[in-house]
């Protein structure tokens, strides 16, 4: 664990670094690619909680992330309320759903809790393609409005795109850092290293197991309705599928569960390599970047099997032995 | 309601289910056993659906006649995913395992897009495919009856070499408690391998025979794979009884729930009844 004051130098200067970045270089690509880094930095960090620090692992953080996208582009849609209301609302709704999947699921142990995120996210995704209201398998489309804040859309500069995703991913920054050291996060690490000691120790686990959930429904919602808005079209073959929950899974566990820098630092290693792999090599239509990505993933499994943080603790073990 | 159609609908949920049974049974030794859950098991289905494929369509070698030859195949893929993925990750968090299983799984399936591309592809001149019989006014595909039949006789085997066999004996203590078993002189390692192996030729078998009724194409294995996940789970972790039970549970559903509800809820019926069985019994329908 970081000091206080180590944590908010390294955080000062990353998001610096982020903020000046996209000021520098004005490629539009690069600051999409920057804007997706960020929106995944933070998914995954939302996900860490519950995912890394209590240990749950969940593969259906895809149905916060959709309720968060529906949220605020349904409203939006429909009666052209502002985004930022209905992101609000999105957070709270997820936080809610958190909380009544969290009573059945959280009596379920390990892979049976797994396997439920799942069900419960397929379940969730028929119900938004069978639902005319949000117009089904079709999705819903931003209706083209004012550019400007009140409507959160912007058609010729990505700029506020980039810094909303900065601030989310900061602030779910904050949080989790908060957390690790509150009584809480010793909390959550004893649940997901000895559920039944902590039990004994006088641990709910249970509403520890649901606090950690609800926190992060609440983040990832408030990611799903950025996105939402950020590429103005959702559906729910995309916003609640499976595919986002694994990616989620993934970037959390190539960085490092349970630590701090992981998700971010996973972010910048799978994101960067999906999109310059799709666009070095894709385009075929015959998968060649997404071979390659396969092929890197087993390759940093086997040979560095901590995590990208397992890497940089060697790096720095290795520097205090010389 | 015709009575017929309520017996041809249970028929065909049966023989499907059993065939998801096999899969889910690999999938739950592997699970059980080393705790790991891999998801390039879907993926395996595939090359074996895509081997078979391949032999009758290059060399006229029916389907039924390569079954043995793909199982063995599929026996080693197994060993050498063991060896060169799992063994290294093995020891360390299992999100890592997971991990891994799923860049294996991207990997495999992309390059059997890459050097034989996206089509669908379909058998139906080989000795199985396409003939029915009739019995009492209810029809039997020929090939989905083959493929129940083979997929029961090699869940039975395996049932069979996990009780009676010293390996067998061997595998359930490791799967009991591995640093134990490790102890007692058994060779987990080995142990660990062979599960592999045998998880995957159970694929072997399975794919064997879809391939005289399903199409072939690079994303074949994920929706059984995904199917096969509830299954394992809804009839408890690493429980073969449990897994091959649901196996069947879950064909019936789908087929007469998907009838009667409609066919883009089938997937949903399943997930629901898992909900359901899962809050009442929190260890699937067998586990303890």
């Amino acid at each position: 664990m970081q000091t206080d004051r180590n944590f908010m130098i390294t955080l000062g200067c990353l998001i610096a670094a982020f903020a000046v970045a996209p000021l520098i270089i004005s490629d539009i690509h690069f600051q999409h690619l920057m804007i997706m880094l960020l929106l995944y930095a933070a998914l995954s960090q939302a996900w860490n909680l519950i995912g890394g620090y209590a240990g749950q692992v969940s593969f259906g953080h895809a149905v916060f992330f959709g309720i968060g996208a529906y949220a605020a582009m349904a409203p939006l849609n429909q009666w052209g309320l502002t985004p930022w209301i209905g992101m609000a609302i999105g957070g709270l709704i997820a936080t809610i759903v958190a909380m009544i999947i969290g009573i059945p699921v959280f009596r379920l142990k390990g892979h049976y809790f797994a396997i439920s995120t799942f069900a419960v996210a397929e379940v969730v995704r028929e119900l938004f393609s069978n639902w005319d209201w949000v117009d089904g398998p079709i999705g819903l489309d931003a209706p083209v409005l004012d550019p400007g804040w009140a409507n959160f859309m912007f058609y010729k500069t990505k700029l506020p795109y980039h810094y909303t995703a900065l601030i989310i991913f900061f602030l779910v920054t904050i949080v989790t850092f908060r957390m690790e050291r509150s009584r809480m996060g010793y909390y959550f690490r004893a649940i997901k290293q000895r559920p039944e000691a902590a039990q004994a120790m006088g641990v709910n686990i249970s509403l520890y197991k649901q606090y950690a959930l609800m926190i992060s429904a609440f983040f990832t919602a408030i990611c799903g309705s950025f996105y939402g808005l950020y590429v103005l079209h959702i559906e729910p073959a995309t916003v609640l599928s499976l595919e986002i929950s694994i990616k989620i899974v993934l970037i959390t566990a190539l960085g490092g569960a349970g630590s701090l820098w992981g998700p971010l630092l996973g972010a910048m290693i799978l994101i960067p390599l999906q999109e310059y792999s799709r666009v070095w090599l894709g385009g075929t239509g015959m998968g060649i970047d997404l071979i390659v990505l396969g092929a890197l993933i087993v390759l940093i499994c086997i040979f560095e099997p901590r995590g990208i943080v397992g890497l940089y603790k060697r790096f720095l073990y290795q520097k205090r032995n010389e | 309601m015709d009575l017929t159609i309520l017996l041809q609908l249970i028929i065909s949920g049966l023989l499907i289910g059993l065939v998801f049974s096999l899969i889910a049974v690999g999938l739950t030794l592997i699970w059980g056993v080393m705790d790991i859950l891999n998801f390039a098991h879907g993926d395996f289905l595939m090359l074996a659906m895509f081997t078979s494929f391949m032999m009758f369509n290059h060399f006229g070698l029916d389907p039924i006649f390569s079954l043995p030859m793909i199982v063995v195949l599929l026996f080693f893929i197994g060993l050498l995913t063991f060896r060169f993925v799992i063994k290294p990750v093995l020891g360390y968090p299992g999100l890592i395992a997971l991990l891994a299983t799923f860049g294996l799984s991207i990997l495999i399936r992309n390059l059997v897009l890459f050097f034989l591309g996206p089509n669908y592809r379909v058998i139906n001149q080989s000795i199985l495919a396409g003939k029915t019989l009739s019995f009492g006014g209810l029809y039997f595909s020929l090939s989905q009856t083959a493929a129940a039949l083979g997929c029961v006789l090699m869940t039975y085997a395996i049932y069979l070499f996990l009780s009676k066999s010293k390996f067998g004996r061997a595998l359930r203590a490791t799967a009991l408690d591995k640093d134990t078993a490790l102890l007692m002189g058994i060779n987990t390692n080995r142990v660990f391998a062979l599960t592999f192996g045998l998880g995957a030729a159970c694929v072997g078998v399975a794919g064997g025979f879809l391939v005289n009724f399903y199409a072939v194409f690079p994303e074949v294995g994920l929706n059984f794979a995904i199917l096969c996940f509830v299954i394992v789970a809804l009839g408890g972790f690493g429980n073969i009884m449990g897994a091959f039970l649901a196996g069947i549970l879950v064909g019936l559903v789908e087929n007469v729930g998907g009838f009667f509800i409609g066919p883009e809820f089938k997937y949903t019926l399943v997930f629901v009844l898992y909900l359901i069985v899962i809050s009442m019994r929190p260890k699937g329908l067998f586990g303890w």
